[in-house]
């Protein structure tokens, strides 16, 4: 009898399993066009060219993040400044900016690399394209505008979003509290229209209690 | 034959056969989706609601691909396999009655196929019949997994379906004493569990005359024995993919594919069916003819009969999901050691009681 006793055991787990998803309690997918999961703060997603609020560029063109770069996808060409009217606030300006999308890694190693932060990340990913043309984005599509919106290839695509477009990745944040301990409760890199003023990461005190009463909840 | 008696035979046939193919489809679909809530997945979302036509958008697939006939195949039994396994599906589940019959005008119209008086022998025949769809289909190939899966499907037969027709003998035998006679016919055993066991002791009143009371030991090996006899998990060596490949229908592939999976299908569903009319009585049950309205009450004995082969079915997936598959050893040890001599002793017990009641004790 034993060997029915192991078979209801069986029937039960699986029937439990069967309940349980229908109540949607075990059930891990997500039907992703459909429901999105909220991203990690720091995700890797598409590329941005930051402005100043005074509507600058930041970039120089100093060439250091195609130099970073470890899949060697960044091409920039820096020109002097207009003195009149100048592009950026520096010497030089990146006149061409171009990044193509099929051989980077997203490492955000550009973005260390950048002595202005001007090339930050967003949390977009949804970029596939239909030609390879397509997957090289040009100074046009990283640049954002005055107004610190980022232009999209295709704004029309449904799974154009454009506030994650516009959520920065949040590399500098990496190098904050738990980094350095006199930047603790600093809100770092600020002044930069479109991503922008975030509030300071909570201290390491802060967040020792946090994940003590998360580990206290669910044991 | 008059004209309306032909009109109601094309009716029953194409009733019948509208209804199992209904059923299988919306069966391919309930497995994957119940499989998939037991395995904590979503199942097909994507084709109609909940996914519900997925069944329909792969069978259109299946029949727009090529059908690839391998050189070294045996052409005329390949070709022929296939529709071996169709056919008998379709004829078996003609001998089950899916609802009450009714009348219109004169005549009367049985919801079945057709009512043979000697039904289950012939159901007995016909799953016999589907196995050589399996053996020849395995055997024609030409290959050496479809040959295993072959041999594999003739060895299981034989041993199960020993074990299948024992248990229907004993429900046959008690059928025997529940009315005029002994009957082979699948309307009049549904006929014979009508009503309640009320005439034995006032307290069974309201347990239904089901054959699955006074048989329960029966039903049991039954059940095991059909799922070995539709080649399902756990005992679906025929056709192991982790094994075998495909099993006998490695080298099918399109149309010919397709007929193969809708064999097993409704060959599930019509065998759920045949035990649920051997044991839960088919399409019987309350009425309540007197206050309900009378479409309804003759649409609810169809509604008894889909619920009982339903509960069968999903017990199908159920097992599926549960169990892993046995070795081939245990296979036989189980077909051989286990169900057949149950059986054998199962017919004994179940003889000399009915005797005892029948004719009472040899010596008083």
């Amino acid at each position: 009898m034993g060997v029915v006793k192991e078979f209801l055991k069986g029937l039960r787990v699986t029937g439990g399993t069967m309940l349980r998803t229908i109540s949607g309690e075990e059930l891990v997918t997500t039907e992703y066009p459909k429901e999105m999961r909220p991203k990690p703060q720091r995700f890797h997603g598409r590329h941005v060219l930051n402005r100043y609020p005074d509507g600058m560029e930041k970039c120089i063109g100093c060439e250091l993040c195609a130099g970073a770069c470890p899949a060697d996808c960044i091409y920039v060409r820096g020109m002097d400044n207009d003195p009149e009217n100048p592009t950026s606030p520096g010497e030089r300006f990146g006149f061409v900016y171009e990044i193509n999308m099929l051989r980077c890694i997203f490492c955000a190693l550009c973005v260390e690399a950048c002595p202005t932060e001007a090339i930050t990340m967003t949390h977009l990913f949804e970029m596939s394209t239909t030609s390879r043309q397509d997957a090289i984005y040009t100074r046009e599509t990283l640049l954002m505008d005055e107004k610190g919106e980022v232009p999209h290839m295709f704004p029309d695509d449904e799974l154009a979003d454009m506030d994650e477009l516009l959520t920065a990745d949040g590399w500098v944040r990496a190098t904050a509290p738990s980094g350095v301990a006199a930047y603790e409760g600093v809100q770092m890199w600020q002044g930069t229209p479109g991503p922008a003023n975030w509030e300071p990461e909570p201290t390491q005190a802060e967040r020792d209690v946090r994940t003590q009463a998360k580990e206290e909840g669910d044991g | 034959m008059s004209w309306p008696e032909f009109g109601i035979v094309v009716f029953r046939v194409l009733a019948t056969f509208v209804l199992l193919m209904v059923v299988t489809l919306l069966n391919v679909w309930a497995e994957r989706k119940i499989v998939a809530d037991m395995q904590s997945r979503l199942g097909p979302t994507r084709a109609g609601p909940w996914g519900i036509l997925q069944t329909l958008a792969d069978g259109l697939k299946l029949f727009f691909k090529e059908s690839v006939i391998p050189r070294k195949v045996e052409l005329g039994m390949y070709l022929l396999a296939p529709f071996l396994a169709v056919i008998p599906a379709f004829l078996i589940f003609m001998m089950v009655p899916w609802g009450k019959p009714f009348m219109i005008g004169d005549y009367e119209v049985a919801l079945q196929g057709a009512d043979l008086n000697v039904g289950l022998l012939f159901i007995l025949a016909m799953s016999s019949m589907a196995v050589y769809a399996v053996v020849l289909a395995g055997w024609s190939s030409g290959s050496k997994y479809p040959l295993l899966g072959g041999v594999r499907a003739t060895a299981q037969a034989i041993s199960y379906e020993a074990a299948m027709g024992l248990a229907m003998v004993a429900v046959v035998v008690f059928t025997a004493t529940q009315g005029d006679g002994g009957t082979l016919s699948m309307a009049e055993i549904v006929e014979r569990q009508t009503g309640t066991w009320g005439d034995i002791s006032p307290v069974l009143s309201f347990v239904p005359r089901w054959n699955l009371f006074p048989q329960i030991a029966a039903f049991i090996i039954f059940m095991i024995a059909i799922v070995a006899e539709t080649n399902r998990a756990p005992f679906d060596l025929v056709e192991a993919e982790q094994e075998i490949v495909g099993g006998f229908h490695t080298e099918y592939s399109g149309m010919r594919f397709a007929m193969f999976f809708l064999a097993e299908y409704i060959n599930i569903f019509s065998m759920s069916a045949i035990a649920a009319t051997l044991f839960l009585g088919g399409w019987s049950g309350p009425t309540f003819e007197s206050f309900l309205p009378g479409f309804i009450s003759g649409l609810l004995p169809i509604f008894y009969f889909l619920a009982k082969t339903y509960a069968i079915v999903f017990l199908f997936f159920w097992l599926r999901a549960t169990l892993p598959r046995l070795r081939y050893d245990q296979l036989m040890t189980l077909g051989w050691k286990r169900l057949i001599p149950a059986a054998l002793a199962w017919i004994v017990v179940s003889t000399v009681v009915i005797g005892f009641r029948q004719f009472g004790a040899p010596w008083s």
